[in-house]
């Protein structure tokens, strides 16, 4: 009866400790900002692996979603004869919710598995110490860079899945509906507020890149060093980071008050 | 390039040594109360079986590890005392050289070697490139400047890394089993080479292998890691030595019972001195 | 290290296109004003401003010519409007503002009729006629009170 207790009672230890040890990692990372040099060349490796590679996939998803918000949202709104609110419901759904969330989740696959097996790669492989022996911090050097791409990238991101969105919705309640385009529009500029909704949706999204990129490159860090372990703890990292997103998304919303 | 065993070994006690260093991972004891120290300008040996604790013992000279009790000297500074920002100065004087070389493996072997010199910022680039070239030459991998480790053989990628280790002209040059891997040929190039920079540069090296013959070559002091304790002394004095681990240690007939002996995991009570005969 | 100029051009040109999309989401379609609040500011004081949220519009004859830029309370407890109006308009001072509703139960939404005098309202006049907004619930609430009263005896709360 006891040992189910007390192994929830030991996980919940180690839980605790390692947000413990997420948090000095992040630390490490946030000092590494302000030490120079500022190894401009690297983050702007990392912007283009994952900013850049991503954009098709993004675009593409982006597109589909907002068709298919397009889509459903026009058959239930002409049942109440609103079917030219239809630009406010794609775009806010998108705007609020859909855009930073799907492209974090998005995002997250190509971002985790990149630095789980690069890292990780360079902990196998020594290089890690390699840098560490000729005075470099590895953090400083290997994880910064990646960090923060991260977080640059996702409002980047999020906002050109959200224009796709729209796009596709209007494809779908324009073109194929006949919808009048105005309407769409106006409807969209109407319903969306900056401080309300776009500003939620950057900051929601600023939010996810920090916590993919502390959650990527910390796992990659510390991985084990073998083949396997590396495979291991990029699909446990992977759950990992959408399951935080998707929680931060719930207290986000709530307490932006949307 | 027999070191001549009747010459005194200057031992300057705070150049390289350990002074009854303790080390484990976790419940696993790797060795406990060893002592030792090494001479400056020289070539040293760590010689062991596999999980002697030999790398790990180059890894708490390069501080990349810390030592559960014990002080350990590099030119003069105690850096179990250090923290990893002061680290960073002591590495200054130091080189390594990894097992797999762990050269960055998205650059080229010009970048590599460039590396080093580019953290430091105080060469100009076109100083940097005479540099870097100079030490190609000294490895002799002129050609290789613009591949990829990925595209470098097994000796290619050691001559590399030692170049990228020595680069920075080091006090003192470590190297995780540089023979490791290599075939003859390659392994007593890599041993000339270990030499000639010692000659030149008079950098102190310290050499971790499990190769007896190139030891006994090249070597001017050897420290012996065993199951039960560890022994150093020179060449020919380990030759002599009538101790029954040494011996079964040395004569390839009974390595494979050497090597039985090594998958210890015990605490060692060993204690080793410069120059002692047995 | 490979560093191409043609990879750090098409960076540049994803962040570019990243901060041009949030600039359009954010200008255009979310409503931010760069210059600050144009046009000039007008206020009036109504007795009841039902659901009126701040940039609701301001409309003439049903035509956009601003928002309202600010909700709050005056110090005799109505409620102090202010709009942003397009600088171009030139309003009389008898200019009344209503507060209306956008279909029986859509949003609200403030409607201007210009009035007939030769004087102009200046930046930060107030104006001085209004309509409050109108609140069903009370309306209703008043006509079931009448047709109570009026079937009885007539008397003053059929006045009001």
């Amino acid at each position: 009866m006891v040992n189910p207790v007390q192994r929830l009672g030991a996980a919940s230890l180690r839980f605790v400790e390692e947000l413990g040890r997420l948090t000095r990692f992040a630390g490490r990372i946030g000092a590494a900002l302000l030490q120079r040099p500022l190894r401009f060349g690297r983050f702007v490796d990392e912007l283009f692996k994952l900013g850049v590679l991503s954009l098709i996939i993004i675009c593409l998803c982006g597109t589909a979603v907002g068709a298919v918000i397009g889509l459903q949202g026009y058959n239930t709104l002409i049942r109440f004869g609103a079917a030219n609110s239809l630009g406010a419901v794609v775009g806010l759904s998108l705007i609020r919710e859909l855009g930073p969330v799907l492209t974090a989740l998005l995002v997250t696959g190509r971002a985790v598995s990149a630095a789980t097996a690069e890292i990780g790669t360079m902990v196998v492989t020594e290089q890690l110490d390699g840098l560490r022996m000729m005075s470099v911090d590895p953090v400083h050097y290997v994880v910064t860079p990646k960090a923060l791409a991260m977080i640059a990238v996702m409002p980047l991101l999020s906002t050109l899945f959200t224009l796709f969105g729209i796009f596709g919705g209007y494809v779908i309640g324009v073109r194929i509906m006949g919808l009048d385009a105005g309407t769409y529009m106006t409807s969209l500029q109407d319903a969306v507020d900056f401080e309300n909704d776009v500003a939620g949706s950057l900051l929601k999204a600023v939010v996810f890149g920090i916590l993919v990129g502390l959650i990527a490159t910390y796992r990659g860090y510390n991985t084990a060093p073998t083949s396997a372990g590396v495979s291991s703890a990029t699909t446990s990292t992977v759950v990992i980071a959408s399951v935080s997103i998707l929680v931060f998304d719930y207290f986000i919303t709530a307490l932006w008050g949307v | 390039m027999t070191p001549d065993p009747t010459t005194t070994i200057r031992s300057d006690p705070t150049h390289l040594a350990f002074d009854d260093v303790h080390m484990a991972f976790g419940d696993r004891q790797v060795f406990d109360r060893l002592s030792f120290t090494f001479p400056p300008g020289r070539i040293s040996v760590i010689l062991g079986g596999s999980g002697s604790g030999k790398s790990t013992a180059l890894r708490l000279i390069g501080g990349l590890v810390q030592p559960v009790s014990g002080r350990i000297f590099v030119d003069g500074d105690d850096i179990t005392r250090l923290s990893e920002r002061q680290m960073y100065g002591v590495r200054r004087k130091l080189g390594m050289l990894f097992q797999c070389g762990a050269l960055l493996d998205s650059m080229s072997v010009f970048d590599n070697l460039a590396f080093p010199l580019r953290e430091r910022r105080e060469l100009r680039e076109a100083d940097v490139a005479t540099r870097v070239r100079e030490t190609l030459t000294a490895v002799g991998l002129d050609d290789a400047e613009d591949l990829l480790p990925s595209q470098l053989s097994g000796g290619m990628v050691k001559r590399a890394a030692l170049a990228r280790a020595i680069i920075m002209q080091p006090l003192i040059l470590l190297c995780d089993e540089p023979f490791s891997g290599l075939d003859p040929i390659s392994a007593r190039r890599i041993e000339a080479l270990l030499c000639d920079i010692n000659r030149r540069f008079g950098m102190t090296v310290v050499v971790v292998s499990h190769d007896i013959v190139s030891t006994m070559r090249m070597a001017a002091s050897v420290l012996v890691l065993l199951p039960d304790g560890a022994l150093q002394g020179t060449p020919a004095e380990l030759q002599a030595s009538t101790d029954a681990r040494i011996a079964s240690f040395l004569n390839p007939d009974l390595d494979a019972a050497a090597l039985h002996e090594v998958g210890r995991v015990e605490a060692l009570p060993g204690r080793a001195q410069a120059g002692t005969t047995w | 290290m490979r560093r191409s100029s043609t990879r750090d051009l098409i960076v540049g040109l994803f962040v570019l296109a990243g901060l041009a999309a949030v600039a359009y989401l954010s200008l255009d379609v979310g409503g931010v004003s760069y210059t600050g609040p144009k046009g000039f500011l007008l206020i009036a004081k109504f007795d009841e401003i039902g659901g009126l949220k701040k940039r609701a519009p301001v409309v003439i004859s049903g035509v956009k010519v601003g928002e309202v830029a600010d909700i709050g309370l005056a110090d005799d407890y109505r409620a102090k409007v202010t709009f942003t109006l397009d600088p171009t308009l030139k309003l009389p001072v008898d200019t009344t503002a209503s507060i209306v509703t956008s279909g029986v139960l859509g949003d609200r939404y403030v409607s201007l009729q210009p009035g007939g005098d030769e004087q102009l309202l200046n930046p930060g006049d107030q104006i001085e006629f209004v309509e409050s907004a109108v609140i069903l619930e009370r309306m209703i609430g008043k006509l079931i009170h009448n047709a109570d009263v009026g079937g009885g005896k007539p008397n003053d709360s059929a006045a009001q």
